[in-house]
C-alpha cells in the first residue's frame, strides 16, 4: 500500500515536472476565474498631493480617482469619474484636480478639498491628459484621437481653441516656470509609404496658446510620457522605435523593436531644438514599452517604467549626458550604449505605467496597471519597501490574465516586444510590417485595430487564420516571438481578452444615432445597387455586399485590384469597418494615405467597388458615412 | 419706346459722367499749387526681391502675423522674421510651388496656404497637405482661403469648399448645391456670421451661416460691359475677390469694385473714382469706410472720401503717389520710393505699415505719417 502510495506520488510528481517543462510555471499558478465581474482597479497615473501626504490614484478600470494615504497606502476615498480616465493634474494651487475621460470626451474637474466634483467640461476626442498653466487662466488637454490639444478657460470650461498636435496626441508637461508646455502623441504621423514613422515633440507657448515648434523625432512610433527637470534644461520623451521596413526575420539585436529615450534640451545640446535618442535596452535583453518618465529634483536620476518588461530602469543623468556629448550620433540602435548609463533595473509589478516622485526626491510610486498595485520604491537603495494592493478582486481573472498575456514582453525573443507593441493601448499602430513568412520584402501588410473583432474572421490580410487561436498562437509563436509561447489555457485568456475588446465610441455619428444629410447621402451611395448611368452594380462591386451585416465585412476573401508587384496574391480578407476613419493608411499594405485615396488613386478600374461615375462631393458624402462606422 | 428712351438718356448721362469725372495726368496737380490736400497716409516702400532673400519675385499674395511676414510667390512660401527669410517648398511638403493664397488662423497661429496644386497647413514648421486625390477638397487649384473659427473655407477652381478642422469633414459647394452658375470660385472672406465668395463670371455669392441659405448678388446689366446702372448692384459678374469687415461686403471685378452694407450698393469706377484701374486683383477692406485696392495701374487706398494711390509711374516708372479729393481734384505728392511694380497682387497691415504683393517683388510700406 505504502509502496503504491510512493508510486502514485511519484507518477504525480513526474506528470507534474512533465507539465512544469511543457507549460513553464505559470501553469500550475491558480487556475484564473470566470467569474469575476468586478472591475479591476487598473492604476494608470499617480499624483501626490502638494503637501506629499496623499497619493492619488488615477484608476482607469473602476473610473475613479482614488486618494490614499501616501505614508500607509490605506485608501482614504474614491471619486467616481468618467469612462476610462487616462490623465490627471494639479491645478499649480493645489487646489482642483483636472482628470481626463478618454471615453467620455469630457474633463472632471474635482475640489481637493472637499473631494467634491465641481463640474465637468466637454474638451476634444478622447481626452488623454490635461494641464493647467501656471497662472491658472487655461486648461490644455490633448485628444488622442482628435490629434490635437484642446484649449480650454480654466475658470469655465469653454473652449478657446484648437492646436494641432501630432497623431494621437496623448501627453503633456509643462515646464516649472510655466513658460513652455511639450506634448507628444502614441501614432506617427502620416509620411509617405514605405518610409521611417516620424514623431514630434509639439512645443507650445501656453501664455499665447500657441504652437512655436516641432521637434522631430525620427523612426519613432509611440511616444508615450514626457518629463522636463525642474530647472527645464533637460526634457525625456519615452518612446518607441520600430523597424518596420525590413523583413520581420531577424528578430535579436533590436531588429524589432528598440526602447529608447529622446532626450532634449539645454543639458543636451546648445543647438536649439536639437533631440537625441539613447537606447534602454541591452544587447540580449529588451525593456520594452518605456512609458512612464520622472525626472529627480536635483536631475541625478532619471526613471522610466516599462509596460511590457515589469520593470523600471534607473539611468544616472550625469552619465547618460557625459556619453551623449562624448559620442557622435547616432547611438539608438548601439544596444551596448545603456551599460554606460543604466545604474538600476527594479523588478516591480505588472504593465507598470504612471510613476511620481516624492517632492524631495526620496522615494518613488509606480502604478502596476495589470495587479492592482502601487510599488513605492527607496531612491537611494532602488529597493521597493512597500507594495500597496488597491481594493478590488483579489483573484485574477481568466479575462484579466488574458489583458495580463496581451501586454507582457516576456513571450518574445530576449523580451524584445509583446502584442501592446503593435496594438498601443489595445488598438494598432498605423504602421506597415513586412512579416517573414511571405518572402522577404513580399506582402507588406498594415497593421489593423482589433477592437469588437467577434464576428469578423478570418484573420490577417490574406484569410488564412480562421480563429484568434490561430492568429495569437501558432503564427505568433513561429513568426513574432522566436521563443517560448504561451500554453493552451493561457492562449485561450488571451483570445478571451482580445474578443472582449469593444469598439469606441464612435465621434462621427450622433449620440442619437441620427446621420446628417451628407452622411445619409453617403448610406445611399453605400447600399446602392444601380450606378448614376443606370447600369446595375455587380454584386461585387457593390460596397454594402462585401462590407454587410454590423461589423461591415461579410467574412470573405476578393481580389479589389489591389495587388502590388511585392503581393503574392491579390485575393484579400475584407477588413471590417469599425472606426475605420482612425486608422489610416488604408488598403492592405498601407498604401493609401486617406478614405479618399482608396478610390481616386487605387480603384482606377473600379474593381473596388463601382466609385469611377461619382463626384467629388458625392464621394466626400460616402466618407461621410463610411466615419460613421 | 420708352425704355429705349431711358436707355439713350443712362448712356448719355454715363458718357458725360466719363467726361467730366476723368482725371488724365494733365489734371494732376502739383503739391506746391495746392492749399489743402487730404492727409493721406504715406510710406516709405523697401522691397524684397530675389536679390535679397525672396525666392521668386513674382509675389501672389502676402500675410502678415505680428512679426512675422508670408509671402506667397511662384516658387515657393516665404517667411520672414527677425530679418530673415526662410523659404517653404514642396520638398518641405507644401502642395506645390505656386502659393496663390494666404490665410492665417489667428488663435493657432497657423498658416493655410492655397496653391496651384492643394491646399497646404503650416503649424509651427510642419506641413500637412490636402489634394483632391488625399482629401475632399475639389480641386488642386486653390485661388482663395479664408478661416472662420474652426473651418477653412476655399475657392478653387472647381467651386467653393469648407473642411472642418475638428471633425476633418469637407463640405463642397458649387453649381449643384448653391446659386453658383460658374464653379470658378476667385475669392474668400469667411465670417461667424456670413461667407462671401468671389466667383469669376458668376457675381458674388453670400452664405448665411445661421440659416444655411445661400443668396446670389450679379450685375443688373449682365454681362454687358457697359454700366448702365450704377448703384444697383455689383459693378460686374467677373468678381476676383471680396473681403468682408464691420458687416460691410468690398468685391473687386476686372470692371470696377463694388462697396456693399446690405442694403445699398456702390460702386467705384475710374471715370468717378480714384482708381487707377478697373482691372482689380485683389480688394482689402479696412473698415466699413475704407479700403485697398490691388489693381494692374497701382495700388489705391480709399478713406471713405479721399483716394490715395501709389506706383512706379507707368511711364517714367519714377515713384508716384497722387490723391485724389472728394471733388476730384488730384495732386502729385512727391515721395522718393513707391511698391516694386505697378502690378499688384495682394496686401495685408502690420500696424500701422503694409506689406504689398507685386508681380515683381514684396514691398513693405514703412508708415511715414
Amino acid at each position: 500500500m505504502r509502496r503504491r502510495l510512493g508510486e502514485a506520488l511519484l507518477g504525480a510528481a513526474v506528470v507534474c515536472l512533465a507539465l512544469l517543462l511543457r507549460y513553464g510555471a505559470t501553469t500550475v499558478a491558480a487556475e484564473p476565474s470566470l467569474d469575476i465581474t468586478e472591475p479591476y482597479a487598473s492604476p494608470l497615473e499617480l499624483l501626490l498631493s502638494p503637501d506629499g501626504s496623499r497619493l492619488y490614484v488615477l484608476c482607469q478600470g473602476t473610473g475613479e480617482v482614488r486618494v490614499l494615504e501616501a505614508a500607509s497606502g490605506r485608501e482614504l476615498q474614491a471619486i467616481p469619474v468618467g469612462r476610462s480616465p487616462r490623465g490627471f493634474f494639479f491645478s499649480p494651487d493645489g487646489r482642483r484636480l483636472f482628470v481626463a475621460n478618454s471615453w467620455d470626451d469630457s474633463v472632471t474637474v474635482i475640489d481637493t478639498k472637499s473631494s467634491a466634483v465641481t463640474a465637468t467640461w466637454k474638451a476634444g476626442f478622447e481626452p488623454s491628459s490635461v494641464v493647467e498653466d501656471g497662472a491658472g487662466k487655461t486648461l490644455f488637454v490633448a485628444d488622442r484621437i482628435g490629434n490635437d490639444i484642446t484649449v480650454l478657460d480654466a475658470a469655465t470650461g469653454a473652449e478657446k481653441e484648437t492646436l494641432e498636435a501630432g497623431r494621437g496626441a496623448s501627453y503633456l508637461a509643462m515646464t516649472a516656470d510655466g513658460r513652455r508646455l511639450y506634448a507628444t502623441h502614441v501614432y506617427p504621423n502620416p509620411t509617405p509609404h514605405r518610409t521611417p514613422p516620424e514623431s514630434e515633440i509639439t512645443v507650445i507657448d501656453p501664455v499665447r496658446a500657441q504652437v512655436i515648434d516641432r521637434l522631430k523625432l525620427e523612426s519613432i512610433a509611440g511616444a508615450f510620457h514626457v518629463a522636463l527637470s525642474r530647472d527645464g534644461r533637460l526634457g525625456v520623451v519615452a518612446e518607441l522605435h520600430p523597424k518596420n521596413l525590413v523583413p520581420l526575420a531577424h528578430v535579436e539585436h533590436g531588429w524589432a523593436f528598440v526602447d529608447t529615450l529622446t532626450i532634449f534640451g539645454a543639458d543636451v545640446s546648445s543647438e536649439p531644438g536639437r533631440t537625441v535618442e539613447v537606447p534602454l535596452d541591452e544587447l540580449d535583453r529588451y525593456y520594452a514599452r518605456p512609458f512612464g518618465v520622472a525626472i529627480a529634483p536635483d536631475k541625478s536620476r532619471i526613471y522610466v517604467t516599462h509596460g511590457g518588461s515589469d520593470v523600471v530602469t534607473v539611468i544616472d543623468t550625469r552619465r547618460m549626458l557625459a556619453y551623449v556629448h562624448a559620442h557622435r550620433e547616432p547611438f539608438a540602435e548601439d544596444l551596448s550604449a545603456s551599460a554606460h548609463y543604466v545604474v538600476a533595473r527594479i523588478a516591480v509589478g505588472k504593465n507598470p505605467r504612471g510613476v511620481v516622485l516624492s517632492r524631495d526626491g526620496a522615494r518613488f510610486y509606480v502604478a502596476n496597471r495589470l495587479d492592482d498595485t502601487i510599488s513605492a520604491i527607496d531612491t537611494r537603495t532602488n529597493r521597493v519597501t512597500q507594495t500597496i494592493r488597491l481594493r478590488g478582486p483579489e483573484k485574477v481573472s481568466a479575462l484579466r490574465r488574458g489583458e495580463q498575456t496581451f501586454y507582457s514582453a516576456q513571450y518574445a525573443f530576449q523580451g524584445e516586444f509583446g502584442c501592446a507593441n503593435c496594438h498601443i493601448d489595445s488598438t494598432f499602430d498605423g504602421l506597415q510590417w513586412d512579416l517573414e513568412p511571405d518572402g522577404f520584402g513580399r506582402d507588406i501588410v498594415a497593421n489593423r485595430l482589433i477592437e469588437d473583432l467577434r464576428g469578423t474572421e478570418p484573420f490577417k490580410w490574406n484569410g488564412k487564420n480562421p480563429t484568434l487561436a490561430v492568429e495569437c498562437g501558432v503564427r505568433t509563436e513561429m513568426y513574432f516571438w522566436r521563443s517560448q509561447n504561451y500554453d493552451d489555457l493561457r492562449l485561450a485568456d488571451l483570445v478571451l481578452y482580445i474578443r472582449s475588446l469593444p469598439s469606441r465610441p464612435n465621434r462621427f455619428r450622433a449620440a442619437d444615432g441620427e446621420l446628417t444629410s451628407a452622411q445619409e447621402r453617403g448610406r445611399a451611395i453605400f447600399n446602392r445597387t444601380v450606378d448614376k448611368l443606370g447600369q446595375p452594380i455587380p454584386q461585387g462591386n457593390q460596397c454594402a455586399y462585401c462590407h454587410s451585416g454590423p461589423k461591415g465585412t461579410n467574412q470573405k476573401s476578393f481580389d479589389v485590384g489591389t495587388k502590388k508587384p511585392t503581393d503574392n496574391s491579390g485575393l484579400l480578407d475584407t477588413p471590417q469597418l469599425m472606426s475605420v476613419a482612425l486608422t489610416a493608411p488604408y488598403l492592405h499594405d498601407g498604401s493609401a494615405a486617406t478614405l479618399e485615396e482608396i478610390w481616386t488613386v487605387y480603384n482606377p478600374h473600379d474593381q473596388h467597388g463601382r466609385t469611377n461615375d461619382l463626384t467629388k462631393d458625392e464621394l466626400n458624402d460616402l466618407i461621410e458615412y463610411l466615419r460613421t462606422r | 419706346m420708352k425704355q429705349a428712351a431711358m436707355i439713350g438718356l443712362l448712356l448719355a448721362a454715363v458718357v458725360a459722367s466719363a467726361q467730366t469725372a476723368a482725371h488724365p495726368v494733365k489734371h494732376v496737380h502739383a503739391i506746391a499749387q495746392t492749399q489743402r490736400v487730404p492727409a493721406m497716409p504715406r510710406y516709405r516702400f523697401e522691397n524684397f526681391t530675389t536679390a535679397n532673400g525672396l525666392p521668386d519675385d513674382h509675389v501672389f499674395s502676402v500675410l502678415v502675423d505680428g512679426d512675422r511676414v508670408w509671402a506667397g510667390t511662384n516658387n515657393g512660401l516665404a517667411e520672414f522674421e527677425n530679418g530673415e527669410w526662410k523659404t517653404y517648398t514642396t520638398a518641405d511638403g507644401l502642395a506645390h510651388r505656386a502659393v496663390l493664397s494666404l490665410a492665417l488662423d489667428k488663435r493657432t497661429g497657423d498658416v493655410w496656404a492655397g496653391t496651384m496644386g492643394g491646399l497646404s497647413r503650416i503649424s509651427a514648421g510642419r506641413i500637412d497637405t490636402y489634394t483632391q486625390l488625399n482629401s475632399g477638397l475639389s480641386n488642386d487649384v486653390v485661388y482663395g482661403v479664408s478661416v472662420e473659427g474652426e473651418n477653412v473655407w476655399v475657392a478653387t477652381a472647381a467651386g467653393a469648399g469648407r473642411l472642418n478642422t475638428r471633425t476633418g469633414e469637407w463640405s463642397l459647394y458649387n453649381e449643384r448645391n448653391t446659386p453658383m452658375v460658374e464653379i470658378w470660385a476667385y475669392g474668400v472672406s469667411a465670417a461667424a456670421d456670413k461667407v462671401y465668395y468671389a466667383i469669376w463670371g458668376s457675381g458674388l455669392l453670400e452664405l448665411n451661416q445661421k440659416t444655411g441659405v445661400w443668396d446670389k448678388y450679379d450685375d443688373p446689366d449682365g454681362e454687358n460691359e457697359i454700366v448702365l446702372l450704377k448703384d444697383q448692384g455689383l459693378i460686374h459678374e467677373i468678381v476676383t475677390s471680396v473681403s468682408y469687415v464691420d458687416g460691410v461686403v468690398w468685391a473687386a471685378t476686372y470692371f470696377g469694385a463694388s462697396h456693399y452694407d446690405g442694403r445699398f450698393w456702390h460702386n467705384f469706377l475710374t471715370k468717378d473714382s480714384g482708381l487707377p484701374s478697373n482691372f482689380i486683383n485683389s480688394i482689402k477692406g479696412v473698415d466699413r469706410d475704407r479700403a485697398w485696392f490691388c489693381t494692374d495701374k497701382g495700388l489705391a487706398y480709399y478713406d471713405g472720401a479721399n483716394w490715395a494711390v501709389y506706383r512706379p509711374s507707368l511711364e517714367t516708372g519714377k515713384a508716384e503717389m497722387t490723391v485724389r479729393d472728394a471733388a476730384g481734384k488730384v495732386t502729385e505728392i512727391p515721395v522718393e520710393t513707391a511698391p516694386a511694380h505697378n502690378y499688384i497682387l495682394g496686401i495685408d497691415f502690420q500696424g500701422p505699415d503694409i506689406w504689398v504683393a507685386t508681380a515683381k517683388g514684396l514691398s513693405h510700406g514703412v508708415y511715414q505719417r
